[in-house]
C-alpha cells in the first residue's frame, strides 16, 4: 500500500461485515478517515528493516505444555443459567438463511 | 459450446475426523462421549467460549496425529503452532476455530505423504492438521424454513484431525476408494471409529476441466461423498455445454435433497484471518517421540491383507475388501477360528453379509451377529441339515433378530426335509394333479424338472434336493409301465 | 475518615490476626469510605458488600477459634471488572457484559479466596481494558483522587483510584500496554506489570492475549511484593503460565541498591515527554546513584517503533478475541425475531460496544485481513522481536531500565477523548515491556502541581526481585507531596 492510498469506504464496509458490526452509510466515512489517520501513524514500521527477522508469537520459551487425556464431570447448569435464548437445553439461535 | 464428456475432473479432499477414541475434548476436560447425551450437558467455559477461559492441549491427540502422520508415510514437524481461524457461524463458540491450518504459511503437525489406492494411483496428501470441531445446529424443518437454529454445543471442542490431499483424485468413485482406505487406516490405528455417526466428514474441491475450483462443503458421511461429488459434476458440466462459466464459490451439501446450494453471494466472500493463537504454545515433536509412535503401531491395512489371505487362505479380492472395514475383518477373523474352511465363510461374509448390511444401511455393529452363529450356520450346511438357499435367508434372520440358527430353524421349521415317507406322499399329489407334466417327462428327461421343482415349491425349498430328484425319477419310472 | 484505612496490608494481616481488630470492623470501615467518596471518584462498577462481609466474619471467627489463616487474612482487594468471580457480575464496563455472570473463578481469585483475601467490588475501566484513562467505560469515567477534574489513568483506573481514595487496601488489575503501571502513576501508587507467564491469566477477559497480564496495585512496595506471592505460579489452566523459580519478594524489601546498574535509554525521554516529568525521573535516577547504583546513558533504537507495533498486534488479537460477542451465550442479545444470524449479530455488537471498541475490532480485523496481513501483523511481530533482542542485548549490561512511566503528567477529563491517536502516544513508554513480556514497575517519584508523577522500572524477564529491591529504596528515599480531594 503506497503512503498516499487511503482505506476507501468500501474497505471499511466490508471490514465491518467481516467483524460484524453493523455501521451506517455516514459512519463508513468517518471510519474510513479515522482509520487512515491511525494506519498512516502504523506504517511508521516501513522504516524499519525486518528482512530475515522471525516475528515474535510466543514471548515465553516454554513448549509443549499439555494435559493428560483425562475427562472430568462437570455440571453445565450455570453455563447454561447465563444463555439469553433457549429452547429446552437447545441454545437458541437467529434464522440461518 | 464446449465438449464435456471427456472433460478431465479433479478432486481434492479435506477429510475430517474426530479422534473417537479420545475420552476428552481438545482443549479442556469434557468428556468427548456426547452422542447419547442431552443437549449442551458436556459443555465447560472453555468450549463454551466463555470469556476468559483458556485451552489446554490433549496429549493423546498429539500422540494419535503423530500415528496417523506416520500410516500416510508423511513427514513430521519437529516445531509447529496453533492458528486461529476466524470467521462468525453460530456453531463457533468463539467465532474463531483452532486449527494449524494458515494460508500464510504456517507448519502442519505434518505434511507430504501420500496414498496409494490400487496399483497405479497415488494421491498425496500435502497435509494434516490437529484442530476442534465445531457445535451442531438442527433446524425445525429445514435450514431455509426454520424461525430458529438451535444449537448444541456438546461437540464443539472435540479432537478432529484434517487430512488435505493434492487434486489427484479424478473420479467419485476414487473418492470413495480413498475415503475408504482413510478409514480402514483410522481404524487399524484404533484413533478413530468411522462407524459412529458423524465421525468422518468431508468437503471436496472439484474443478473440472475449463472450469474454476468449486468447494462443497457439509458432506456429513463417506456414504455421501460419492453422490456429492456426482452432483457437482453434473451440475458443472451442464454448466459448461451450456455455455456458461463456473465461478468460484463455496456449496453446500443438501443431504435431504441431494443437491448442492451456493450459500454464500460474492461481496460476502470469507477471509479467515488466520494467525498465530498466543493462548497455546507451541508444540515441539522430538525423534525420540516419533520412534516411540513407530514402535506402538498396530498393525496397519496392507499388513493385514497379506496375513489373511497367507493365515486363512482366502483371495486377494476377499482380503481387501474385508480389511476396508477392521470391524468385518475383525469379525472374520473371530469366526475362521472356529470354521475349518476360511475361504468359504470369507465369500459369505464378504457377499452375503456384506450385501445385507448395504441393504439394510446398517453397520455390523449395530447387526445382531455373533461370530459362532454364523458358523455354526455353515455347519448346519455342511451337514446337510439346510440347504444353501436356506442359508441365506437365515442369514438374513439372523442379522435382524440376532437369534441363533437352531432357534430360527426350529421356529421357521427350516430344517431340510428328508423323510421320504412324506415326500412320497407329496409326489404322489404332484405327479395325480399334473397328468401332461408326467407324460412330458416321460417322453423328455428335461422335463423332469418341473416335477421337481413342484415338490421343492410344495416344501417351501426344504425338500432334500437328492432325495427328491430319486423321488421324482422313481415315479415316472413306475408311471412308464 | 478511618486511620485502618491507611494502614498497610501487612500492618493490617498482624492487626486482625492478634484480634486488635477485626477483618469485619475493618471492611465496614472500606464500605464507610466507598460511600463518601464514590459519588465523586466511581472507582467501582459492582460492590460486593456482602460477599465481602460474609467472609470478613467467617475470618474473624477462625482467628477466634485459633485457626490456621491465609496471608491476606481479612484484607479488602478490589478487583478490575475483567476478572471473572463466579456469581459475580463481571461487566468488562460494557454494556455487551452488561448483564454477565461469570460461572467460574479467576484461578487469582481462587488464589485470593484461599488466602482469605475479602473481594470488595468490581473497578470500573476502559471498556475491554481499551483505553489510557478509564473515559472508555461504558459506565461513566473514573476520576483522579488528586484532582477530579482529571483522569486516573487506564485501563484500570478504578483499580488505582480505588486504591488512592483508600476505599481499599490492594487491588488488581491487568497490563496490556501500561494498563496498571499508567494509572499508579497518575494516581501516586505503585502498580507492577510481571513478567508475561507469572500470574495465570485464566479468568481475565482478553483483549491482546499475547501482551497482557493480571497485575498488582498498592500504595506501597512491600504491599505489591506481598500480594504478587500471592497470586504468582503456574496455573495447569493457562498453558503460557510459568514456573516462578525461586523469586522470594519478601526478602528484597531491603534498602539497598549499591552495585545496580541502570540503563536510561534516551528514547524514554523522547518528543512529547513533560519537561517536570523529565526533570522528576532524572532526579530520581540521581538518588539511586548517591545511594549506591551507577548508571549510563543508552540508545535502544527499535523503541522508536515499539508503539505502531504494539497497537498492530494489540487490535489484531482483540478484533478476534472479541468475537465470540454475539449474543448466543451470554451478554447482549437484542430481539432478533426478523434478522438472519449475521444481521443479528451485527446489530448485538453495534449497541453492544462502544466507538473505541469498535475502532479497535476494526482496525484489527484490518491488520489480519488478506493482502494487510504481512505488512501490518507480521511486520509488527517481527518488530517485536527487534525490540526484544535489543532489550536483552542490554539486559547483559545492566540490571534495570529506567524511564518515566507516562510522558505526562494526568490530563484532564475529555482532553484527548476525540483524538484516538494523540491518546494512544500516552502509552509510548509503556508498551514495550509488554512486546518483550519483561517485568515492569511504576513507583510514585515525585509530584507537580499536587499531580504525581512516576518512574518506571523494567527488568529482564523473571526478575522482580530487582524492581522490588530498588522501588522500595525508592520508596524509603523520595516521598512525593501528595494530597487527596476526598
Ligand atoms: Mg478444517
Ligand atoms: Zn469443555
Amino acid at each position: 500500500m503506497s503512503e498516499d492510498k487511503k482505506i476507501t469506504k468500501e474497505q471499511v464496509k466490508h471490514l465491518a461485515w467481516l467483524a460484524r458490526i453493523k455501521i451506517t452509510d455516514s459512519e463508513e466515512s468517518k471510519y474510513a478517515e479515522e482509520m487512515g489517520e491511525i494506519l498512516k501513524y502504523f506504517r511508521k514500521l516501513d522504516e524499519v528493516d525486518t528482512e530475515g527477522v522471525e516475528p515474535t508469537h510466543h514471548v515465553v520459551d516454554v513448549v509443549n505444555v499439555m494435559r493428560e487425556d483425562e475427562p472430568e464431570i462437570k455440571p453445565a447448569e450455570n453455563i447454561l443459567k447465563i444463555v439469553p435464548a433457549k429452547k429446552d437445553r437447545f441454545i437458541k439461535a437467529p434464522r440461518i438463511v | 459450446m464446449v465438449e464435456t464428456t471427456e472433460l478431465k475432473v479433479k478432486i481434492g479432499l479435506e477429510v475430517h475426523c474426530q479422534l473417537t477414541n479420545l475420552k476428552s475434548k481438545l482443549f479442556c476436560s469434557c468428556s468427548s462421549d456426547y452422542r447419547q447425551s442431552p443437549p449442551n450437558t458436556h459443555v465447560c467455559p472453555v468450549c463454551m467460549g466463555t470469556p476468559g477461559s483458556l485451552p489446554v492441549l490433549n496429549r493423546k491427540a498429539v500422540e494419535d496425529a503423530i500415528l496417523i502422520a506416520l500410516a500416510l508415510n508423511m513427514q513430521i514437524s519437529n516445531k509447529t503452532i496453533f492458528y486461529r481461524k476466524n470467521y462468525f457461524y453460530p456453531d463457533m463458540p468463539k467465532n474463531f476455530q483452532i486449527s494449524q491450518y494458515d494460508r500464510a504459511g504456517g507448519i502442519p503437525i505434518a505434511k507430504n505423504g501420500s496414498k496409494k489406492l490400487e496399483v497405479e494411483k497415488i494421491v498425496h496428501i500435502s497435509r494434516l492438521q490437529i484442530e476442534e470441531d465445531p457445535g451442531k445446529i438442527s433446524y425445525e424443518g429445514t435450514i431455509e424454513t426454520s424461525k430458529s437454529a438451535f444449537v448444541d454445543y456438546n461437540r464443539a471442542g472435540i479432537a478432529l484431525v484434517e487430512i488435505v490431499t493434492e487434486p489427484d483424485i479424478n473420479s467419485p468413485k476414487e473418492a470413495r476408494i480413498f475415503l475408504q482406505k482413510i478409514r480402514s487406516i483410522m481404524e487399524h490405528l484404533g484413533v478413530s471409529s468411522g462407524e459412529l455417526e458423524g465421525s468422518m466428514r468431508c468437503d471436496a474441491n472439484i474443478s473440472i476441466q475449463g472450469g474454476t475450483r468449486v468447494e462443497v462443503k457439509n458432506i456429513s458421511s463417506f456414504k455421501e461423498v460419492e453422490r456429492a461429488l456426482n452432483f457437482e459434476i453434473t451440475r458443472q458440466k451442464n454448466l459448461l455445454r451450456t455455455g456458461h462459466r463456473i465461478g468460484q464459490e463455496t456449496r453446500h451439501w443438501d443431504e435431504a435433497r441431494r443437491v448442492t446450494i451456493s450459500l454464500r453471494v460474492k461481496e460476502e466472500e470469507e477471509d479467515y484471518r488466520y494467525f498465530p493463537e498466543a493462548d497455546l504454545v507451541p508444540l515441539s515433536i522430538s525423534e525420540e517421540e516419533i520412534e516411540r509412535q513407530k514402535n506402538s503401531m498396530p498393525e496397519l491395512p496392507e499388513g493385514h491383507m497379506q496375513r489373511l489371505m497367507t493365515q486363512y487362505d482366502i483371495s486377494r479380492q476377499n482380503a481387501m475388501t474385508l480389511i476396508d472395514n477392521k470391524a468385518l475383518a475383525e469379525f472374520f477373523e473371530e469366526s475362521a477360528v472356529n470354521y475349518s474352511h476360511p475361504d468359504l465363510l470369507g465369500n459369505w461374509i464378504v457377499g452375503d453379509l456384506l450385501s445385507y448390511l448395504y441393504e439394510m444401511d446398517i453397520e455390523l455393529k449395530d447387526a445382531k451377529l455373533m461370530p459362532r452363529d454364523l458358523v455354526k450356520m455353515l455347519e448346519l450346511i455342511d451337514d446337510g441339515t439346510i440347504s444353501g438357499k436356506i442359508g441365506k435367508e437365515l442369514l438374513k434372520e439372523m442379522l435382524i433378530s440376532g437369534k441363533s440358527p437352531d432357534e430360527i430353524i426350529n421356529q421357521k421349521e427350516m430344517r431340510r426335509i428328508s423323510d421320504s415317507e412324506y415326500l412320497n406322499q407329496l409326489t404322489e399329489e404332484i405327479f395325480s394333479s399334473n397328468p401332461q407334466a408326467v407324460k412330458d417327462a416321460i417322453k423328455d428327461p428335461k422335463a423332469v424338472r418341473f416335477l421337481i421343482g413342484q415338490l421343492m415349491k410344495k416344501t417351501g425349498g426344504k425338500a432334500d434336493p437328492q432325495l427328491a430328484n430319486n423321488l421324482v425319477n422313481e415315479k415316472l419310472k413306475t408311471s412308464k409301465t | 475518615m478511618s486511620r485502618i484505612l491507611e494502614l498497610s496490608a501487612s500492618e493490617l494481616v498482624s492487626k486482625i490476626r492478634t484480634q486488635e481488630i477485626t477483618a469485619e470492623e475493618y471492611v465496614n470501615k472500606c464500605y464507610e469510605r466507598i460511600k463518601e467518596v464514590e459519588d465523586r471518584i466511581h472507582a467501582f462498577i459492582t460492590l460486593t458488600e456482602n460477599i465481602a462481609l460474609e467472609k470478613a466474619q467467617e475470618i474473624d471467627s477462625r482467628i477466634r477459634r485459633n485457626e490456621k489463616v491465609g496471608t491476606l487474612s481479612g484484607i479488602a482487594v478490589a478487583i478490575k471488572d475483567n476478572i471473572c468471580i463466579n456469581d459475580v457480575r463481571t461487566t468488562c464496563a460494557s454494556k455487551m457484559l452488561e448483564n454477565f455472570i461469570p460461572p467460574y473463578d479467576a484461578t487469582v481469585i481462587q488464589r485470593l479466596k484461599s488466602q482469605d483475601a475479602i473481594l470488595i467490588g468490581k473497578t470500573n475501566m476502559d471498556e475491554f481494558a481499551m483505553g489510557t484513562s478509564t473515559e472508555h467505560s461504558q459506565f461513566g469515567p473514573t476520576h483522579n483522587p488528586h484532582d477530579l477534574d482529571r483522569v486516573p489513568g487506564g485501563s484500570s483506573g478504578g483499580s488505582a483510584a480505588s486504591v488512592a481514595a483508600l476505599e481499599t487496601t490492594i487491588s488488581l488489575g491487568s497490563d496490556t500496554g501500561g494498563s496498571v503501571r499508567c494509572p499508579a502513576s497518575f494516581c501516586g501508587i505503585v502498580g507492577m506489570k510481571p513478567t508475561y507467564g507469572l500470574i495465570s491469566r485464566y479468568g481475565l477477559i482478553a483483549y491482546a492475549n499475547s501482551l497482557e497480564q493480571i497485575s498488582p496495585i498498592a500504595r506501597n512496595v512491600a504491599d505489591l511484593a506481598l500480594l504478587t506471592e500471592c497470586i504468582a505460579g503456574q496455573d495447569n489452566k493457562d498453558s503460557t503460565s510459568i514456573d516462578s523459580g525461586t523469586q522470594n519478594l519478601k526478602n528484597c524489601l531491603v534498602d539497598d541498591v549499591s552495585g545496580v546498574k541502570i540503563g536510561v535509554p534516551e528514547e524514554l525521554f523522547g518528543i512529547g515527554t513533560d519537561e517536570v516529568v523529565s526533570k522528576a525521573v532524572w532526579e530520581a535516577i540521581s538518588k539511586l546513584e548517591g545511594l549506591g547504583a551507577t548508571f549510563s546513558k543508552i540508545k535502544l533504537e527499535s523503541l522508536e517503533y515499539a508503539l505502531a507495533s504494539y497497537y498492530i498486534i494489540a487490535m489484531s488479537e482483540a478484533s478476534s478475541n472479541l468475537a465470540r460477542y454475539d449474543g448466543l451465550r451470554y451478554g447482549l442479545r437484542l430481539d432478533d425475531e426478523n434478522y438472519d444470524w449475521s444481521t443479528a449479530y451485527s446489530r448485538n455488537r453495534d449497541v453492544g460496544f462502544g466507538a473505541e471498541v469498535k475502532r479497535r475490532i476494526m482496525l484489527g480485523t484490518f491488520a489480519l485481513s488478506a493482502g494487510y496481513y504481512n505488512e501490518y501483523y507480521l511486520k509488527a511481530q517481527r518488530v517485536r522481536t527487534l525490540i526484544r533482542q535489543e532489550l536483552s542485548k542490554a539486559f547483559k549490561d545492566f540490571d534495570l531500565i529506567i524511564g518515566p512511566t507516562m510522558p505526562i503528567l494526568p490530563f484532564r477529563l475529555g482532553e484527548k477523548l476525540l483524538d484516538p491517536l494523540e491518546m494512544y502516544m500516552c502509552d509510548v513508554d509503556t508498551v514495550i515491556a509488554n512486546l518483550a513480556g519483561i517485568p515492569a514497575i511504576s513507583v510514585p517519584c515525585s509530584s507537580s502541581q499536587g499531580l504525581p508523577i512516576g518512574v518506571q522500572m523494567m527488568a529482564p524477564a523473571l526478575r522482580e526481585d530487582v524492581l522490588i529491591k530498588v522501588a522500595f529504596s525508592l520508596e524509603q528515599h523520595l516521598k512525593p507531596d501528595l494530597e487527596l480531594k476526598v
